[in-house]
């Protein structure tokens, strides 16, 4: 089978946040969560596209807010992304570093 | 061009390598008042470390109790009497008319509502559930007769000041007086 790959610069911060959102693929995420040793199950794929999701809408994100998003409890999403869920989930999603402090 | 699907980051290898020598690994976090600033000061420091992928610990004693009792914890108060910092421009006398402090702490309280933080217990789920433990100062519950069942469902146990101290065991381990 041939395959191809799509060639592109992809621009980052210091930190390894998306510097322009809409520069995210699947492949991306893909690429970051096996960077962070996070093995991406259909949970995080669901809570990765409401992430998105709430950020191109303009909301404020916090780990409270996807606690009560209906997708999981806080305790799942320390589960699924551990050591700083938010922070990690935002980056694979390819969304600005969370700036919440709550 | 190249393949930044397959390379590393090398921004994000430069995180990586300074998590290494990150220095606050655990913080324990004594919170001895029981106004409600204190209170969500204390409560905001554990659960950022949690976020922030650090461990955290909680350790109430004397008036910080009432932040983790039942009955007490959803009805913090803040002082408007010898608060000097508490509207500067009112007279301080005023602080001490029946229900301004309550009426002070209930638009205290509003105001934090809009600002989309939790109330004192959800808070204290909150941290629970990111896997921080909390704790109740074994003097301070005898001095007020509290026993484990007045205090919230999420306080781990209630311990003397020594095993508080071995919360700190191992690297990296910082302590926060409240």
């Amino acid at each position: 089978m041939e395959t191809a790959t799509i060639e592109k610069q992809i621009e980052v911060n210091q930190e390894g946040y998306l510097k322009d959102s809409s520069q995210w693929s699947e492949d991306w995420a893909k690429k970051i969560a096996t960077e962070n040793n996070i093995p991406l199950t259909p949970k995080h794929w669901d809570v990765l596209h409401w992430l998105r999701k709430k950020h191109e809408e303009g909301v404020a994100l916090s780990i409270r807010k996807v606690g009560n998003s209906g997708l999981v409890d806080i305790k799942q999403f320390y589960g699924l992304f551990p050591g700083g869920p938010l922070k990690i989930a935002s980056k694979i999603a390819g969304i600005p570093k969370p700036v919440s402090c709550i | 061009m190249e393949d930044v699907l397959t390379k590393p980051i090398p921004a994000v290898a430069a995180v990586r390598e300074n998590k290494k020598k990150e220095t606050v690994k655990k913080v324990i976090i004594i919170c001895s008042k029981g106004t409600l600033e204190d209170v969500y000061a204390a409560l905001i420091m554990a659960n950022g470390a949690l976020a922030d992928g650090r461990d955290a610990k909680m350790f109430f004693t004397f008036f910080g109790l009432d932040a983790i009792s039942k009955k007490k914890a959803d009805h913090l108060h803040t002082a408007t009497v010898g608060n000097s910092a508490f509207m500067p421009a009112m007279p301080t006398m005023m602080g001490g008319l029946p229900g301004f402090e309550a009426f002070a702490s209930h638009m205290m309280q509003k105001q934090m509502d809009k600002l989309d933080m939790p109330h004192v217990t959800e808070f204290i789920q909150m941290i629970d559930a990111a896997g921080g433990e909390i704790f109740a100062c074994k003097l301070a519950a005898d001095m007020f007769k509290l026993k484990k069942e007045d205090l919230l469902d999420e306080v781990k146990d209630i311990i003397t000041v020594g095993e508080m101290y071995a919360l700190a065991d191992g690297e990296g381990a910082h302590f926060i007086f409240i």
